[in-house]
């Protein structure tokens, strides 16, 4: 009744090829973007800014990444851990080799970095597909964190293996990283830049590139004999994959937590970030973000919930029954939706189209 | 049919032969294909057509025979090359690509025609959309040639089989291609829709001057609508002519109806 594209004529491709063609997405994506900017770093305490929001955030951006790998590109990868610590790493070398540099150049040139990596360890996957892929990219997980822990040139020699991030600011004197930042200057610097790269990713996707890597991902032998590259095509998706990736990893090291050990981007993150995307929806922008808001958020809001309830339950068997409703919550996704909540939200928007008529 | 003028050979089989280990799959085929004709290749299941298409396009490379393409032998080539090379095909089972919509399937199919860089595409605004119109237009007029206009935004995926037929070829005629490799256009369809493909078939040759390579097995199809047939039969070449040729060709009647023995 109130979601209809009735009415709307596009008069130009260009208004039919924009990236919300119905009004009332783009009002309501507005919407969204305005809450994140304006509202909510006025309504939230420090710790939801600091602790919730920030790392939700770096991750969607890291499941961003995972899924133009994934989801578009239909890649499979579990190096996604290993990449963020690449990108944390190079731009703590790059922030102290070169202080004077801004930060908006020490994260472009981690991405750029984390992209070669991610090429290098891509080119595999001319020859191998699937599952056999992804144990490809977990040696690149593995060895990544290996070589971070092992040479110390890596880490400026620091005795724990622990790096650091220096100070920096963004505009101005507004210090985004160091121990004097504030939170919620931290938190629009995060917001900025990963609005920012979702609009670059939602632009490679909808043009030339982004089919070429759905049509890879889609039937790779009719893929090829249109004429589409095979190596390049994946490799350009791995150096993107990877530049997203990178700089979720040193907006996490830098922004988020200050300083950060090789293990903060363990397996566990990897599989983290998949989980993301695929209860999230592959291949979908917003599915990178619904699912990282699942996963970071969820666990939180089943932790406190007895709480707010007035339930009076013990610590360890909250954190126990956290554990058991959130694989249920999971399960039950997949089962309701195995293409992610994505498509449960696109299926909402078709219904809601024709309500409240069944058909 | 009226008198038809065909130009030059364009493509030019000689002696081809086609092994995968031990299975010889194609024996010494011989024939050649003129500019702007509808040529077919007919024989029963398992007689090489596929094969042959697949030849063609630079899928299989046979270990004997010369292939001469706009009168220079081609060397050994990739499966991404025949697409610049003007060849477009489609496939016996349809090879759409399933999670993108008709317009996007089109679109794929005039990626070499796009020449925006990365970081062009990534900002989007400015070149990459220009490139992106102009050639949403040219794919809208293959929409409506095709008459797929309700079907544009509609996951592939979703589509009953007739309609992914049609936008598969919508995709190969994306390309604006030379010769136009057809895998059974016509397979599993009903009269309608097999009246629908043969129109298509014949208007794309006729107002595109495609020269079109056609497998089919619905002889009614094959014999109205082609220029030049070929008949193979276990990687033999039985024949080599016009549709009444091939019609009266002792060999190619005992292939189909089988001989008493």
């Amino acid at each position: 009744m109130f979601y209809r594209e009735a009415g709307e004529f596009k008069a130009s491709y260009q208004k039919d090829q924009a990236i919300l063609p119905i009004r009332q997405d783009r009002w309501f994506i507005w919407a969204i973007i305005a809450i994140a900017f304006l509202v909510i770093p006025a309504v939230s305490s420090d710790y939801w800014l600091g602790t919730i929001m920030l790392p939700f955030l770096i991750l969607a951006l890291a499941a961003l990444g995972l899924n133009v790998l994934t989801g578009y590109a239909g890649q499979l990868s579990l190096g996604t851990g290993g990449f963020m610590a690449t990108g944390a790493f190079a731009a703590y070398k790059l922030a102290t080799m070169f202080p004077g540099m801004h930060i908006l150049f020490v994260l472009l040139f981690s991405g750029a970095i984390t992209a070669g990596v991610g090429i290098l360890f891509g080119i595999p996957s001319l020859r191998i597909k699937g599952f056999y892929l992804a144990v490809a990219t977990l040696a690149s997980q593995f060895f990544l964190i290996w070589m971070f822990n092992k040479f110390g040139w890596f880490t400026n020699y620091s005795a724990s293996g622990v790096i650091t991030a220096p100070q920096m600011t963004a505009i101005g004197d507004i210090m985004v990283t160091g121990a004097h930042a504030t939170v919620t200057a931290k938190y629009l610097f995060a917001l900025s830049i990963v609005t920012l790269l979702a609009l670059i990713t939602k632009n490679l996707v909808r043009s030339n590139i982004g089919r070429e890597w759905m049509a890879v991902r889609d039937m790779d032998i009719a893929a090829e004999i249109i004429g589409i590259k095979m190596l390049p095509t994946k490799l350009k998706a791995f150096a993107y994959s990877s530049f997203l990736c990178g700089i979720a990893g040193a907006l996490w090291a830098f922004v988020h937590t200050g300083s950060v050990e090789p293990l903060a981007f363990d397996v566990n993150r990897s599989f983290q970030i998949l989980f993301m995307i695929i209860i999230g929806g592959l291949g979908s922008i917003m599915g990178a973000f619904l699912g990282a808001a699942f996963i970071v958020l969820l666990p939180i809001f089943l932790s406190n919930a007895p709480h707010w309830f007035g339930l009076n339950i013990a610590v360890d068997l909250i954190s126990h029954i956290e554990a058991m409703v959130f694989g249920a919550l999971i399960i039950f996704f997949l089962i309701v939706e195995p293409h992610g909540l994505a498509r449960l939200w696109q299926i909402t928007k078709e219904k809601l189209r024709l309500w409240p008529f069944p058909y | 049919m009226n008198e038809r003028n065909f130009g030059e050979v364009i493509l030019d089989l000689k002696g081809i032969s086609l092994s995968f280990g031990a299975m010889r799959v194609l024996n010494n085929i011989s024939f050649n294909v003129r500019q702007g004709e509808i040529r077919s290749i007919i024989g029963p299941n398992g007689a090489g057509k596929s094969s042959m298409l697949n030849v063609i396009n630079g899928v299989y490379h046979p270990q004997e025979g010369e292939i001469t393409f706009r009168g220079e032998v081609r060397k050994e080539m990739k499966v991404h090359e025949a697409a610049g090379f003007g060849i477009a095909r489609t496939f016996q089972n349809i090879a759409l690509f399933k999670g993108m919509s008709t317009l996007d399937n089109i679109m794929t199919g005039r990626n070499l025609k796009m020449k925006s860089s990365m970081l062009a595409q990534a900002i989007y605004w400015g070149k990459a959309q220009k490139e992106e119109i102009e050639h949403r237009k040219k794919v809208e007029e293959i929409i409506d040639f095709l008459e797929i206009q309700a079907i544009r935004k509609t996951p592939v995926g979703r589509l009953p089989y007739g309609m992914q037929k049609r936008v598969e070829l919508g995709r190969a005629l994306a390309a604006e291609p030379e010769i136009l490799l057809l895998d059974e256009p016509m397979a599993g369809m009903n009269v309608e829709e097999k009246e629908d493909m043969s129109r298509f078939v014949l208007d794309i040759n006729d107002e595109f001057g495609t020269t079109i390579v056609l497998i089919e097995h619905d002889m009614g199809v094959v014999m109205d609508i082609s220029d030049r047939v070929v008949v193979l039969d276990y990687g033999r070449q039985l024949a080599d002519g016009t549709p009444d040729v091939v019609r009266s060709n002792q060999d190619v009647i005992d292939a189909y109806l089988g001989v008493s023995h």
